[in-house]
């Protein structure tokens, strides 16, 4: 198949609605993830109590979870009968087959990736640089974003990607909790599936599009973890040797 | 009293209890072995360590007092804290660094030129070498506007070439500030040069304090005797009737001290009142113990030589004029009056 027909057929609607579904859900997603993860991973990293293994727990079961389970799961949560969808539908929202439940499926799935890495490099960081910082008159909002903060970035960055490349191949939460409406919840990965019975062509287009995003994602992960291993930033310069107390 | 500080924490083996009291421009050195419990108490003052009991006040100020329900966050106690590698931040250059401790908007040139690193303001952190991160290190922690100095092993990260000439700076700066310092230190000899009271603390407890001279002169225990670097040779005294007491070595050999003791002891010695001879003489000195050699290490314009547990100084001309090799047989001398006996439990 040549190139040509390649981008051509990537201007099917089919193919243009699933990438502009894809790009919202998916920086929705991302955003969420950001935003609530950083700081609570940052709580996780730097607590040391039993309730600290109950939420990395809670945390990481979408990773082992079949999708298909976290689709059910999202359904009996959010869904018109489910557990909290009585008292959404009372609110005029229903959630389930429409963009958020899009939103919803992905950041279920995608989240652990971003958190597990973010909590290991805010775990990473020498204690004395916080401690540090408090003696220099750092409030516990200072000490976040100027040391723990620019000090995990490198982590933090890796974490996104991995998350963000988890995001974007999410399919069997989305099918069963979000169903494949062109245009609405039809997600690059969903077209595939559906292109692959009407129009291999489209199909074959999105997959390369995907390869070359995944390929990229990879790459910078890759570098974002050699730059970080290359970095000062994250190697002490003198080991921190806590022998006395 | 500037700092007045006492407190009660359990440590992993032990149960730290720590009181003292540092006034306004005097330094106390903290000395003993790792885990003693030192940087525990650097760390109570700072308010990163919260103890099970006690209290800390600063001019007045009270920080902790957990009887009352006091504690103030680290953030609001003014403490200049240098950590015992630095703990500079490397994702920040060295002004950056300087100017976090800094109030708000406030330059920090002054620092830098007092410090000498001007030159050094867009260094990233692990370029600097040790002296210049100490320096660092001790700017950011001045711009905080201490009124306490906390120094946690402040010249452990330094090579030996180094450290003598930034002892010394250290010492000048520490005499210009004027603040109540704590140093904490394994090493009596630094302890000695930059503080003037010394606090010998061992699992968790202060088990003497004084002037450096005085814990040299009389120490407490066999372990400040050996902090202080005077060589230990175990025995049993036995206090004779012309006032002199004799130990009887465990390798069998006699020395004699004026001090008055009975039972298990360790006789202390200082090595520089430590002599050798080839030959036996007749001089004053009570002790003659004759052994070989066992090492000769250089320090400069003196040398250290081990003769079996006991060591002496001299300087590298009579080390010369005698000729001695590591392994020939000398006899070393000390006066009983140098010989302090030590009770062992």
């Amino acid at each position: 198949m040549p190139p040509g027909d390649l981008v051509s057929a990537l201007g099917t609607a089919a193919a243009r609605d699933a990438l502009v579904v894809t790009a919202e859900t998916n920086a929705i997603s991302m955003m969420l993830i950001l935003l609530v993860g950083t700081p609570a991973a940052y709580w996780v990293a730097t607590r040391e109590t039993r309730l600290r293994d109950v939420v990395v727990t809670f945390v990481e079961l979408p990773l082992v979870l079949p999708p298909a389970v976290a689709g059910i799961g999202l359904l009996a949560a959010f869904g018109r009968l489910g557990l909290l969808g009585g008292s959404i539908e009372a609110l005029g929202i229903d959630i389930a087959f429409t963009q958020t439940a899009v939103v919803l499926a992905v950041t279920f799935v995608a989240s652990p990736f971003y958190l597990r890495t973010a909590v290991a490099a805010f775990e990473s960081i020498d204690p004395t640089l916080p401690a540090a910082a408090r003696t220099l008159g750092a409030g516990p909002a200072r000490v976040f974003l100027r040391v723990a903060l620019p000090l995990a970035s490198a982590g933090l960055g890796a974490g996104a990607a991995l998350a963000f490349a988890r995001g974007l191949g999410e399919f069997g939460a989305t099918i069963m909790f979000a169903g494949s409406l062109q245009g609405t919840t039809q997600t690059l990965s969903l077209a595939i599936y559906e292109q692959f019975d009407l129009d291999f062509d489209v199909a074959l287009a999105i997959s390369a599009v995907l390869v070359v995003i995944s390929g990229t994602v990879l790459l910078s992960v890759k570098l974002l973890t050699r730059w970080r291993s290359a970095s000062p930033s994250l190697i002490p310069f003198a080991p921190s040797t806590r022998t006395s107390t | 009293m500037a700092l007045r500080l006492s407190f009660a924490h359990s440590l992993r083996t032990f149960d730290a209890n720590v009181d003292l009291g540092v006034d306004d421009g005097e330094t106390v050195a903290l000395v003993g072995p790792s885990g003693a419990g030192k940087t525990t108490t650097l760390r109570v003052v700072a308010g990163l360590l919260r103890p099970a009991r006690g209290s800390v006040s600063v001019d007045g100020d009270t920080w902790l007092d957990t009887a009352t329900g006091i504690d103030w966050p680290a953030e609001r106690r003014r403490v200049g804290y240098l950590f015992q590698e630095y703990a500079l931040f490397p994702h920040l250059d060295v002004a950056a660094n300087i100017r976090f401790g800094a109030p708000r908007g406030e330059a920090v040139d002054g620092l830098l030129d007092r410090f000498r690193i001007r030159g050094l303001a867009r260094a990233r952190v692990s370029e600097l070498s040790g002296g210049e991160r100490q320096r660092v290190a001790l700017a950011r922690a001045l711009a905080r506007r201490p009124k306490v100095l906390l120094l946690d092993e402040p010249l452990s990260a330094l090579d030996a070439h180094t450290k003598a000439a930034v002892r010394a700076e250290l010492h000048e700066l520490l005499r210009g500030l004027g603040l109540p310092t704590i140093i904490v230190t394994h090493d009596f000899e630094d302890a000695a040069a930059l503080a003037r009271r010394v606090a010998v603390v061992v699992t968790g407890r202060v088990v003497q304090q004084g002037l450096a001279a005085d814990l040299v002169a009389r120490p407490v225990d066999a372990f400040v005797a050996s902090l202080t670097g005077a060589s230990l040779l175990h025995g049993t005294a036995r206090a004779e009737e012309n006032g002199l007491t004799e130990v009887v070595l465990d390798d069998g050999r006699s020395a004699w001290s004026s001090d008055v003791a009975n039972g298990r002891v360790a006789l202390a010695v200082h090595p520089w009142e430590v002599s050798f001879a080839r030959v036996q003489v007749i001089d004053s000195a009570m002790n003659h113990l004759a052994g070989a050699i066992t090492s000769i290490v250089p320090l400069g314009n003196r040398a250290r030589v081990r003769v079996g547990e006991l060591v002496g100084e001299i300087s590298t001309s009579s080390l010369e004029r005698l000729g001695l090799r590591e392994g020939e047989v000398v006899i070393a001398s000390f006066k009983a009056t140098a010989a302090r006996l030590l009770p062992l439990p």
